[in-house]
């Protein structure tokens, strides 16, 4: 793979710039203690070196315009072309951030309604669009918790509960919002055990995060119960939206017992996730949460609509402005085209997806949770091949023009395939997907090496990880310099 | 609806298979309460032409860009984008994929990612760059947890000349992680006053070019700090004329990465840039990208040191950070890529003596004057005998923006106003804005 520090530069960019218009004033200098003596080593190259370096580049990459991309808890759904086009709208995107509210009616407009129509998702009337991520969200709905808890007196509540099929990025959240996470064992079913939960239940426990339907694409069943437990106990309820396509338009978090519950607007309300973002992460609370959520809040007043600071118990800022509102406008523009019968028709289409695949996947697949899922489900690479693992069959996936399931994930599952088709998928697709994995489960019982060494035909084969582990190379080691290795 | 590509045989076949009768059927888990109890948000759906005409209608009602001569920053500018950084971001390949999970088919982003961190350390003069933050005021606030984690005093010193946008997310994040911030009061020359440092503290966050456009000097600044970490919140595009905090012993630098080719699109999204010397990378927030080799002993690129991050080490990683704006790090990277180092030089070099023009032509008017006399790049705040409030409503009357005097570091005595000048800006509209000054003043 050449670097854009491998072409050669052309040095003359004139045509890009404007030239110098105004007088230049002898005292305009910066000084020497502050002026730039050390170069910049980007090389200077003309419109088309750019052009076909970042286009090859661009084919050296998958996505889910490519291919079916079944990253389970990802929901990497179509993303609609309509949505780009409105969030670039000159009028949005050409907008200052601290214009004056006036000159800002209609963005605010669409945020203001875009947190109703969420609050009304999720059962949940106070919405915050500050945060700018999944994990943002969690924080930003955490630091309520503990706002909540500041005022109550009760801020021996330090402990946050978490089911071992949690994200990574929830107990990492916990930490960051100065809690300390407390491991809830799944039951043999794969929901959470009341008996267990009861014994980690007192009053230093300010909350538990779950995801509903959880990481092994089940619904908790006894979510109800569990979400009364906690609150007799009296601590709080975080509900995880990253599964949120499983249910959309047919039930509301609030209704199972959510105090907080965070959106990925990128997976559920389809907006791209850019390679690895920019997302957002909005959340939507309890009323009596509501005097925490962030600032500023976007009131409706005498017709208007204006940024509003007055909240002295605010937790403050989780974003310099109002949040990803570009990302927002996209989630808004799909929300108005779907409406509550297209988002009914999604979590429909969604668990019709997973549910078939799993029916077609079953018998070649080990599939630990055999039962109803949702929008995902778990299958295990154990015992396909003799000398064969998850990854490889991931990797052989590739070779078949698929994207791979996410791997090794949820850690309760040994060698773990989650698979999530979402409802933007065709059941034509769903069958090449079936067949190439039944496929590969033959080849792993006759030819192992073709999995070992898969994928074949990418730009790069296997990379070694191994050596980016040891001798790390982060940044381009220019000519004449030694690299920068950490 | 056209985004499911199903027939209703194809839903027949495909609940037969799973052996339901009806889709409904598929919900069976979720208890019959909870079901019961669904209320539906009350929007019918509609068309992609009706939607594409409410957007364009509430895009209208915003002030048109076309319309107005923008002097506002603060973080946030009005540069030009050249019209490749949205050609090649709108590549489908780059803006539709997930985070780089599986390399061999990720070794476009990987590769921008690899570039774009480089570019960073060119900017910065660090060692290792992250593949990107949510924005520059995360990027500060993670930056302090950064500091705090190897210093370990509970206690880091802030420049009141941070933007106070900035300043309110490090609040939040600090005051989760129970460290204290002390304020580092600012002299006469609008700049940290030096006398006032302590060392007893994890570190130092400072800006430069601050929140009245000041250049900060970092020469020494480091050493007065003793072991505690000295961390620079940068304008990327100063630093094509500023000799890098790494030169002067920055130990983190961040920066909000807008001006690299991000429209303003009301402060969002964003980009971070967080980067720092080698020997921190353990306890670095964000994903980082590092060259390799695949079994044929080709380059490739793949996410390294990943046992920072959360979906390793949990409720131990350095960051709760996963999705980060990595799009905006590619049009960053484009952007850089399509001016090279003479484009950046130069583009930072109008940026600055434009600023100085109007600078000069904005204190040309009674009643105006410098409110510091200290080095400044493309921002500039004078003092003013009136209400800035005042003169901010009568300039926008004239179809003229600035921000608002509250986005300044914490209001000093008089009236003070901040103007941006970009390379977009023509010296006739500088004029009209010191013409209209007169007559408002």
């Amino acid at each position: 793979m050449r670097t854009i520090f491998d072409r050669t530069p052309s040095d003359d960019v004139t045509g890009l710039l404007p030239t110098l218009d105004v007088p230049v004033d002898a005292s305009d200098q910066l000084g020497e203690k502050i002026a730039r003596r050390r170069p910049i080593r980007i090389p200077s190259l003309a419109e088309p070196q750019v052009v076909r370096h970042y286009t090859a580049l661009s084919k050296c990459n998958y996505g889910v315009d490519d291919g079916f991309y079944p990253l389970g808890s990802c929901t990497m759904k179509h993303n609609p072309k309509m949505t780009e086009e409105v969030a670039r709208l000159p009028g949005f995107a050409g907008l200052h951030p601290m214009s004056d509210p006036a000159d800002a009616q209609g963005s605010l407009r669409v945020l203001h309604h875009l947190s109703e129509l969420l609050g009304r998702i999720a059962g949940l009337p106070a919405v915050s669009l500050q945060p700018a991520a999944g994990a943002h969200g969690e924080l930003t709905g955490l630091l309520l918790f503990k706002r909540y808890f500041e005022r109550r007196g009760e801020a021996q509540r330090t402990r946050i509960l978490l089911p071992d099929s949690a994200h990574g990025t929830n107990p990492a959240s916990a930490a960051l919002a100065g809690f300390a996470v407390t491991k809830v064992a799944s039951g043999a079913d794969g929901q959470i055990d009341l008996s267990t939960l009861d014994a980690a239940l007192d009053d230093t426990v300010a909350g538990i995060m779950l995801t509903v339907p959880n990481t092994l694409g089940i619904f908790e069943e006894r979510i109800l119960e569990i979400t009364a437990r906690v609150h007799r106990a009296g601590a709080l309820c975080y509900f995880d939206g990253a599964n949120l396509n499983a249910f959309l338009g047919r039930a509301r978090p609030g209704d199972m017992g959510a105090d907080v519950f965070h959106f990925n607007l990128h997976k559920t309300l389809a907006t791209p996730h850019g390679g690895g973002g920019p997302g957002a992460g909005p959340i939507a609370a309890r009323d009596i949460l509501a005097d925490y959520l962030p600032v500023p809040r976007i009131v409706h007043e005498g017709g208007t609509f204006r940024p509003d600071w007055d909240a002295p118990d605010s937790i403050g800022s989780v974003h310099p402005f109002y949040g990803n509102v570009g990302v927002a406008i996209k989630a808004y523009a799909y929300l108005l085209e779907l409406g509550d019968r297209g988002l009914r028709e999604v979590s429909g289409a969604a668990c019709l997806n997973a549910n078939y695949l799993l029916s077609r996947l079953r018998g070649t697949y080990p599939l630990p949770y055999d039962r109803l899922c949702k929008h995902e489900f778990v299958a295990s690479g154990r015992g396909v091949g003799a000398d064969v693992t998850t990854l490889d069959i991931a990797k052989r996936l590739i070779d078949y023009g698929f994207h791979p399931p996410t791997v090794y994930f949820p850690l309760i599952v040994p060698e773990a395939l989650m698979i999530e088709p979402t409802e933007t998928e065709s059941r034509e697709t769903l069958d090449r997907f079936a067949e190439a994995m039944i496929q590969i489960a033959a080849e792993a019982a006759s030819d192992d090496k073709l999995l070992h060494e898969a994928p074949h035909r990418t730009p790069v084969r296997r990379l070694d990880q191994t050596q980016a582990a040891r001798h790390p190379v982060f940044t381009y080691p220019f000519a004449g310099a030694s690299p920068r290795e950490a | 609806m056209r985004y499911i590509p199903h027939s209703e045989d194809d839903r027949r076949h495909m609940l037969a298979s799973v052996g339901a009768s009806s889709i409904d059927e598929l919900f069976a888990d979720i208890p019959k309460e909870v079901l019961e109890r669904f209320e539906p948000m009350g929007l019918p759906g509609t068309s992609e032409i009706d939607v594409e005409r409410v957007l364009q209608e509430a895009s209208r009602e915003n002030i048109r860009p076309d319309r107005v001569i923008s002097f506002q920053g603060g973080g946030v500018y009005d540069h030009h984008v050249p019209s490749v950084v949205r050609h090649l971001t709108s590549r489908s390949e780059l803006y539709t994929a997930y985070t780089p999970y599986q390399p061999e088919l990720s070794q476009g982003t990987l590769t921008t990612m690899f570039e774009f961190q480089t570019m960073v350390c060119e900017l910065t003069g660090m060692e290792i760059a992250n593949a990107s933050m949510y924005d520059g005021a995360s990027a500060a606030a993670e930056a302090i947890l950064m500091a705090e984690r190897v210093a370990g005093r509970g206690r880091v010193l802030v420049s009141a000349a941070l933007f106070p946008h900035v300043r309110r997310v490090v609040d939040t994040y600090c005051w989760a992680a129970g460290i204290e911030l002390v304020e580092l009061p600012y002299d006469d020359r609008g700049r940290v006053d030096r006398s006032a440092i302590s060392r007893n503290v994890s570190g130092l966050l400072l800006q430069t070019p601050n929140a009245f456009g000041v250049i900060e000097e970092l020469d020494g600044l480091k050493a007065s700090l003793g072991d505690g970490l000295l961390i620079a919140s940068c304008h990327p595009l100063a630093l094509a004329l500023l000799e890098p905090p790494g030169t002067f012993g920055a130990d983190i630098v961040v920066a909000e990465g807008q001006p690299l080719g991000l429209s303003p699109s009301f402060g969002g999204p964003l980009l971070g840039l967080l980067a720092t010397r080698g020997a921190l990378l353990r306890q670095m927030p964000g994903r980082i990208v590092s060259r390799t080799v695949d079994i044929e002993g080709e380059t490739g690129y793949t996410m390294a040191a990943q046992t920072r991050e959360q979906h390793i080490r949990r409720e131990r990683a350095t960051s709760n950070i996963c999705t980060n704006s990595a799009l905006g790090a590619l049009a960053a990277t484009i952007y850089l890529a399509s001016l090279g180092e003479v484009g950046l030089r130069n583009l930072a070099s109008l940026n600055f003596h434009k600023a100085h023009y109007a600078a000069r032509a904005v204190c040309r008017v009674p009643g105006v004057e410098p409110a510091f006399a200290a080095p400044f790049f493309n921002e500039f705040t004078v003092r003013t005998t009136l209400d800035p409030t005042q003169i901010r409503e009568r300039l926008r009357a004239q179809g003229i923006l600035v921000d608002p005097p509250e986005s300044l570091a914490a209001p000093a005595a008089g009236g003070l106003l901040r103007f941006a000048v970009t390379e977009k800006r023509t010296q006739e509209e500088i004029d009209r804005l010191a013409a209209a000054l007169q007559e408002v003043t």
